[in-house]
């Protein structure tokens, strides 16, 4: 069995995410490529091949793959992968723009997210925000996977000695061009790989109040979450969404503050190893899933909890 | 030009949906169903297009059971203008939706089809994406806006890292992200009045699709309980317990 891991990157280097989707396809078993499509991408496409038990890497290093507009990434890799038995991919927003689409070019289902391989071609994943656990098996002869990357532990990034192999198939729709990208510039850890995250709520008021979680977040060298309300307010940028429809995360240490606990929002950080809860509402039902809660308001709180620290 | 929307009928987002007791399937008697909530707003910006004059009709799809044609109502009495129910029967996977909205898309030709980018039931995140494959067009998915531009479309998208901004060829496929806008509530005459809007019904066969499914459900089980934790009175326990109980920090 072989499996064609697609690699998140941004050029110059591999996203962690990479990392956990190899994990995913070595749970699977069988021999592992990583395909890397990008534009410029030499730098990556190394990366690619530091990591231990890969066979190749398969580098497709054209201007058509710039930006990974789905409509041209897609006619590539399901051109790669009629060579592969499964396809597998982080369940970034990238992963999710893009396999959906190779999946129907191969005219097979796409398993999104799953938490767990249960045989090659069985899997779980969460449906209905997480509150139930689903058991699928797959009939496809080939599998087009993504994987939810809080689920599986990171593979190591070196050690590896792979060759790296050029892809010259050209694949350009000329259905998309790319025009603009507002990234935010931000030394903090990335929110899904961060060992702690602390997360604010509609309760913190507006944007200028984050500061307040900004002196904890230095001092633990955490990154900063929100609950879709805070983002609708305006109060952050949208991925510093975590939940259900944002970001999963599943850090040791998960601090939400001034959030209520809906389900939407449990479902993107239930899986952390601590919570910790400030709420002024001591029936808040994230409370139900804290391992400590503090019933306390939250701007009396969080001086005192910078103080401490 | 014409604008085609796909909404999906499921589980209302305030349930908190349980499995049976024999881990068969989940439980859905008795539990109120809804527009999903993403489907609503691909609704919404399609009548704020219309409004605005961009678009000149506005179409719904829906593909499920016969119940299915209250949420094709709902998005009739939020200004959509007609209504198509592609009666199957059971849970149709999204790539077999996929191929039965192509066939929509081939009798309709829209130059613009708009669907949530997620459905709250199966969380798949997939529909959209497939139907572009299937129908060669372009995608814009996660969208927090879009413009149509002559015969091209901006779309900003909801992305990992922030926002990105791409021009798509019309016609295109749009996935709609929370921030596109806030959908309207249905007034009662505009739901009177949905219900004499046209609503036809159609069949895979009709459209020419062989359904057949890929995926099987084994079962489903609850996820893993977490222990109930503890109120601690003060910051200072708080750090205290982080400290020395959990030791996440030092
Ligand atoms: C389709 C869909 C998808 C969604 N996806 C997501 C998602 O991905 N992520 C997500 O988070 N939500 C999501 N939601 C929204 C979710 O249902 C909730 O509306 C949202 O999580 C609520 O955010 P909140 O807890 O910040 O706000 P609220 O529910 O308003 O809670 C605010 C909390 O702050 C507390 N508070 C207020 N002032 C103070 C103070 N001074 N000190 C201490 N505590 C205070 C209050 O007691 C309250 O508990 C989604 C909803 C839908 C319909
Ligand atoms: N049965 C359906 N009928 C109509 N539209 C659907 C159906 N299933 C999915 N969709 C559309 O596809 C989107 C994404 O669904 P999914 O891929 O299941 O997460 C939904 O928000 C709908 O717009």
């Amino acid at each position: 069995m072989t499996t064609l891991v697609i690699a998140e990157h941004d050029n110059t280097s591999l996203k962690p995410a990479t990392l956990n989707a190899v994990a995913a396809a070595q749970a699977i078993g069988g021999d592992i490529d990583i395909l890397v499509a990008g534009a410029d991408c030499g730098a990556a496409a190394e990366a690619a091949a530091a990591v231990p038990g890969i066979g190749k890497v398969l580098a497709a290093d054209n201007a058509a793959y710039a930006n990974q507009l789905a409509e041209n990434v897609s006619l590539l890799i399901a051109d790669v992968a009629s060579a592969y038995d499964n396809v597998v991919a982080p369940a970034t927003t990238s992963g999710k723009n893009i396999m959906p689409r190779v999946a129907a070019l191969m005219d097979v289902a796409q398993i999104s997210d799953i938490i767990s391989v249960d045989s090659p071609d069985t899997f779980k994943r969460p449906i209905y925000a997480g509150n139930v656990i689903a058991t699928v098996q797959s009939s496809d002869a080939k599998k087009v996977i993504t994987v939810r990357t809080t689920a599986f532990d990171a593979v190591a990034e070196t050690g590896g000695t792979a060759a790296v192999e050029a892809v010259d198939a050209v694949h350009d729709a000329g259905l998309s061009s790319f025009i603009s990208e507002e990234v935010a510039e931000s030394d903090r850890p990335e929110l899904t790989a961060a060992s702690v995250v602390i997360s604010g709520g509609r309760g913190m008021q507006n944007g200028d109040n984050f500061q307040l979680l900004e002196g904890i977040a230095d001092k633990l060298g955490a990154a900063i979450g929100a609950s879709r309300a805070a983002v609708d307010a305006g109060f952050v940028p949208n991925d510093y969404q975590v939940g259900q429809t944002g970001k999963i995360v599943a850090p040791d240490l998960y601090v939400a503050v001034g959030i209520s606990g809906a389900i939407q929002h449990l479902a993107g950080m239930k899986d952390s190893k601590v919570i910790v809860a400030i709420n002024k509402d001591e029936d808040a039902p994230i409370f139900q899933v804290a391992d400590y809660g503090l019933v306390a308001d939250l701007f009396t709180a969080l001086p005192e909890l910078e103080a401490a620290l | 030009m014409k604008a085609l929307v796909a909404v999906k009928r499921v589980v209302d987002y305030n349930v908190k949906v349980r499995a049976k007791a024999d881990g068969s399937d989940v439980e859905l008697n008795n539990v109120k169903m809804a527009i999903n909530p993403f489907c609503e707003i691909a609704v919404e910006e399609a009548v704020r297009l219309k409004e605005a004059g961009t678009v000149s009709e506005v179409v719904v799809v829906s593909v499920g059971e016969k119940s299915c044609q209250e949420q094709i109502r709902t998005a009739l009495a939020l200004g959509a203008d007609r209504g198509i129910h592609v009666e199957v029967e059971g849970r149709p996977e999204p790539l077999e939706v996929a191929k039965l909205l192509k066939g929509v898309v081939d009798k309709e030709q829209p130059q613009l089809v708009i669907l949530g980018k997620q459905s709250i039931d199966g969380d798949n995140n997939q529909t959209g994406q497939m139907l572009g494959a299937l129908a060669g067009m372009g995608q814009g998915t996660f969208a927090s806006e879009i413009k149509v531009d002559g015969d091209s479309l901006q779309v900003t998208r909801e992305v990992d890292g922030g926002l990105q901004t791409l021009k798509l060829n019309l016609p295109a496929i749009v996935t709609t992200d929370l921030r596109l806008n806030e959908p309207r509530y249905a007034s009662l005459p505009n739901i009177m009045k949905a219900k004499k809007k046209p609503l036809d019904v159609t069949s895979p066969a009709d459209l020419g699709v062989e359904m057949s499914s890929h995926i099987t459900q084994l079962g489903v089980a609850p996820p893993p309980e977490r222990s109930a934790g503890i109120k601690v009175e003060d910051v200072a326990q708080l750090v205290d317990k982080l400290k020395n109980e959990a030791k996440v920090i030092s």
